[in-house]
């Protein structure tokens, strides 16, 4: 059985049981494909982001896209939203009506909508106006319907079960009802295709699991869904079929039930990945971190543990659970109001990230594209922003070739795809700006390096590539936290397993002595 | 008190209602003339071109631009259309439209300007005010316009009340024409498709553009709104000063701008309301009058006006630290 498989999956269904019992009804009857693509390509200058796709999508289907970073996921969408137009010689059907390319504008009034990974919101202006945004884009000097638009609002938040606040500003909003609001949006406008790019990566565990509810609802709404995921468990447990893509040209397409964790991963990468268990580490090694009693109010309590040098320790919790609010004060960024940290043997007093950066402290945040990087500037400016005072020649200029001679080894380390150290961060494909992340406080030799979620958004060969990279530096004495609430990321990746719940450590496993299933439940109940 | 204020205005705008009223008190208690009622109408006169050029500016920030070419752009119409009057005898209103739309067409450079460019506006608008008054210059070599046609300098008096001391307090044409651009740019704002979209540019442009809406045409009416009112001001100003001066409109694009950010305007767009300028322009007359009664320089009360942007911008930011540190807190409990 393909490692967290059993449990999500579980509970996937449990949750379909709950809340709707007429997902039981018979599959889809074979109808004509709402969306048809034959032959599609796309270059970008001298990358080939597609190639000779063939792809169809059906009414009332829920249907994958997987592949590996950079396998042209996104370009694929872009070109059936109308964003890119194909190269010669491909067609897009939709309904009968074959097209050569088609305008943004011309997709939404086929009924095409996608909600991007960054959502597309605007933080400024309420739930209800984001919603029924549509609704203002007739002529200009019209007066704007308020009252019908919020009942449009009201209406579609109602069809979907769901409640949020009509009046809220949705910059306030957490990023799960953000998402709701974007899905919301494309209701309004009349969806018959609903494409979601990436929509759970900055999701939680919990959240994950209400977006699938409203994933079955819309499907028994009549419509179609493509849903674009790295966490090939939900995909598996989710979908009619699935579409894999590889180095842009499709490798597959099966039904959802013909295929397993395993087979899936053949196909994205070309070749079989196995998930081994990781050799543990020497308990024997003097501990570099040490938590006695660390507690912030509100936020955890009573936190106690250590942490060796060369030991990979996964802490493991929901949202809520207080592990990343552990890991913000660990770096410095906040300060614990109980207890203290130890390191090498001596206490530490963090006013700031900089105390911790000073001791060899490094922190991954879990928000990438908000707090990670500075998407404008290139791969050498954002990999270096770490260490400019270690590049820094005898008058403290940082020349710049220094910076892209990092990036450069950087890059070749963790295997980031980009045509050079100089492109901007936005033009690379999610997961790489994910690596670019990773590159910058790696290069600053952490001894300790703390990992919050590392491989969201990340696809599977490089998971595989990231966690190979944590071994590697286990190996070399670095000791590390990985945070997540994926079971198989901490599971086969950690010596050491700290089970947090509620502010609270609640219990230690070593995956050796401990079945993967037994803590997905405890992790899960 | 906030509460009070809360059905008419947002949470930073009845923070400066509330500075206002305090302004208000102090003045009044420490200055027997301030707000009689023939001194706040002269204020209110003597406002009324900064508040239409506060109007415009203030839909283009809240498109997410900065145009600061308004005053170049202002003299430029204002002087064409008095040498229209002057020389050719061009009437009233076909001068005014003149100037208007004149206006209009100058801002309609900027707006393509910066959409094809795609250079942040406040340098394109920096280059084309530098173009727009050196031009002006180059071809009237600064000479001045005395001699307006009646119907430009006469004082329209739309009603005239005698107060408790004796003295008059006029509605004058500038306040009119000031309330109704305010009226307007508020309804065009708050209420009609092309003012939403305006603000859903300004929170998010390339959202904007993937929902549809014609970034192009937008900006051409938000920049193409701000050279007419541009062209607006130009023309009550030189019916207040009864002359056309090129050079007379020159620096007063920084008050302009800060009333506006008082106001709750904000540089990257999305943010704010008319009824939040007017407050700022409320504001910054209520200070600048009380401190002229107080005998204060006028020079500092450019070092008041800095204060004042500075403190609301303080405000402002600290209150969003606030509420996102609220956010984060129930966030966990919830859970
Ligand atoms: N606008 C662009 N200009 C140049 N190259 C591009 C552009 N958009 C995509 N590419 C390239 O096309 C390829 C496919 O990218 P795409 O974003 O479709 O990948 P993806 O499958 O969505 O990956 P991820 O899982 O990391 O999001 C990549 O090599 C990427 O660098
Ligand atoms: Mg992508």
């Amino acid at each position: 059985m393909p490692p967290g498989w059993n449990a999500v999956s579980a509970f996937v269904v449990q949750l379909c049981l709950a809340n709707q019992t007429k997902l039981m009804t018979e599959p889809v009857p074979p109808t004509a494909p709402f969306l048809k693509l034959e032959n599609i390509g796309k270059r970008f200058g001298g990358t080939v982001a597609l190639d000779g796709v063939d792809w169809s999508v059906n009414p009332g289907e829920v249907h994958c896209l997987v592949g590996e970073n950079g396998s042209g996921k996104s370009t694929l969408i872009k070109i059936v939203s109308g964003v890119h137009r194909p190269d010669a010689g491909g067609r897009i059907v939709i309904g009968g009506t074959a097209f050569d390319h088609l305008s943004p504008h011309h997709a939404k009034k086929l009924g095409i909508q996608v909600i991007y990974q960054d959502l597309s919101l605007f933080p400024n202006l309420s739930v209800w106006e984001n919603i029924a945004i549509d609704q203002e884009l007739g002529a200009p000097f019209l007066a704007v319907r308020r009252k019908t638009m919020r009942a449009t609002a009201k209406e579609v938040l109602a069809n979907l079960d769901a409640r949020l606040p009509l009046d809220a500003i949705v910059g306030q909003l957490s990023v799960a009802e953000r998402q709701l609001v974007a899905i919301c949006r494309g209701l309004a406008a009349k969806a018959k295709l609903l494409i979601m790019d990436e929509p759970t990566s900055s999701l939680t565990h919990h959240e994950v699991v209400r977006l699938l509810g409203i994933v079955h609802r819309l499907k028994s709404m009549g419509l179609a869904i493509v849903f674009v995921s790295h966490r090939l468990e939900e995909v598996m447990a989710l979908a009619e079929r699935v579409t894999v893509l590889r180095d842009g040209r499709k490798a597959a397409t099966l039904p959802a039930k013909q295929v397993d964790y395993h087979r899936l991963a053949e196909l994205m990468t070309g070749s079989r990945i196995d998930h081994v268990l990781k050799a543990p580490g020497l308990e024997t090694r003097e501990s570099v971190l040490e938590v006695r009693g660390g507690g912030r109010n509100g936020e955890f309590a009573d936190v106690s543990f250590a942490l060796h040098a060369g030991e990979v320790l996964g802490i493991i919790g929901l949202m809520g659970s207080g592990r990343t609010e552990l890991a913000l004060a660990l770096f410095g960024m906040t300060k614990l109001d109980h207890g203290e940290v130890w390191v090498d043997g001596k206490p530490l007093k963090l006013h700031s990230n900089q105390d911790a950066i000073r001791s060899g402290i490094a922190y991954v945040s879990e928000d990438r594209l908000l707090l990670g990087l500075n998407l404008r500037q290139s791969i050498a400016d954002n990999a270096s922003i770490t260490t400019l005072d270690r590049l820094a020649n005898s008058f403290g200029l940082v020349p710049p070739q220094r910076r892209s001679k990092l990036a450069f080894e950087w890059v070749k380390r963790l295997g980031i795809k980009a045509s050079n150290t100089a492109a901007a961060v936005q033009t690379l494909s999610g997961g790489n700006q994910q690596r670019v992340v990773l590159a910058k406080w790696l290069a600053t030799n952490p001894k300790i390096l703390i990992l919050d979620t590392p491989t969201a958004g990340v696809d599977i060969r490089n998971k595989q590539g990231i966690y190979g990279i944590i071994h590697k530096l286990a190996k070399e004495g670095v000791a590390i936290v990985v945070i997540s609430d994926e079971i198989p990321e901490v599971y086969f990746n950690t010596d050491r397993i700290l089970h947090m719940r509620e502010g609270r450590l609640v219990k230690e496993y070593l995956p050796g002595a401990t079945s993967e299933k037994l803590l997905a439940e405890a992790v899960f109940a | 008190m906030r509460k009070l204020l809360a059905p008419v205005f947002n949470r930073s705008e009845s923070s400066l209602a509330v500075v206002i009223i305090v302004v208000v008190l102090i003045f009044s208690v420490s200055s027997p003339y301030f707000l009689t009622l023939s001194n706040t109408a002269d204020l209110i006169e003597s406002y009324s071109v900064t508040t239409i050029l506060a109007a415009g500016v203030f839909v283009v920030l809240v498109s997410g631009g900065i145009d600061i070419s308004f005053a170049a752009v202002a003299s430029v119409t204002q002087f064409i259309a008095a040498m229209a009057a002057t020389k050719y005898g061009v009437p009233a209103f076909p001068a005014i439209a003149l100037a208007c739309a004149l206006g209009a067409l100058m801002g309609c450079v900027n707006a393509l300007l910066t959409y094809y460019l795609n250079v942040v506006s406040i340098i394109v608008t920096i280059a084309t005010s530098s173009i727009f008054y050196a031009l002006l210059i180059y071809f009237t070599g600064g000479s001045e316009i005395y001699n307006l046609p009646d119907w430009w300098t006469d004082r329209v008096v739309f009603l005239r009340f005698e107060t408790a001391s004796g003295d008059f307090a006029r509605i004058t044409l500038p306040m009119v024409i000031m309330v109704l651009v305010v009226v307007v740019t508020h309804l065009l704002m708050s209420r009609t498709h092309a003012g939403r979209q305006i603000y859903a540019l300004g929170g998010n442009p390339e959202a904007a553009s993937r929902v549809g809406i014609r970034i192009l045409r937008l900006q051409l009416l938000v920049y193409g709104y701000l050279g007419f009112l541009a062209g607006l001001a130009g023309f009550v100003q030189a019916h207040r000063v009864h002359q056309v001066v090129p050079t007379a409109m020159f620096g007063t694009e920084l008050s302009v701008l800060a009333v506006a950010i008082l106001g709750g305007a904000s540089l990257v767009g999305g943010l704010g309301s008319m009824g939040g300028v007017v407050l700022g322009v409320l504001l910054l007359a209520i200070l600048q009058n009380g401190l002229n009664l107080l005998g204060v320089s006028p020079y500092f009360f450019d070092v008041v006006i800095g204060l004042a942007i500075l403190i609301s911008i303080s405000v402002t930011a600290v209150t969003q630290r606030r509420l996102r540190a609220k956010r984060g807190n129930s966030e966990l409990r919830h859970e």
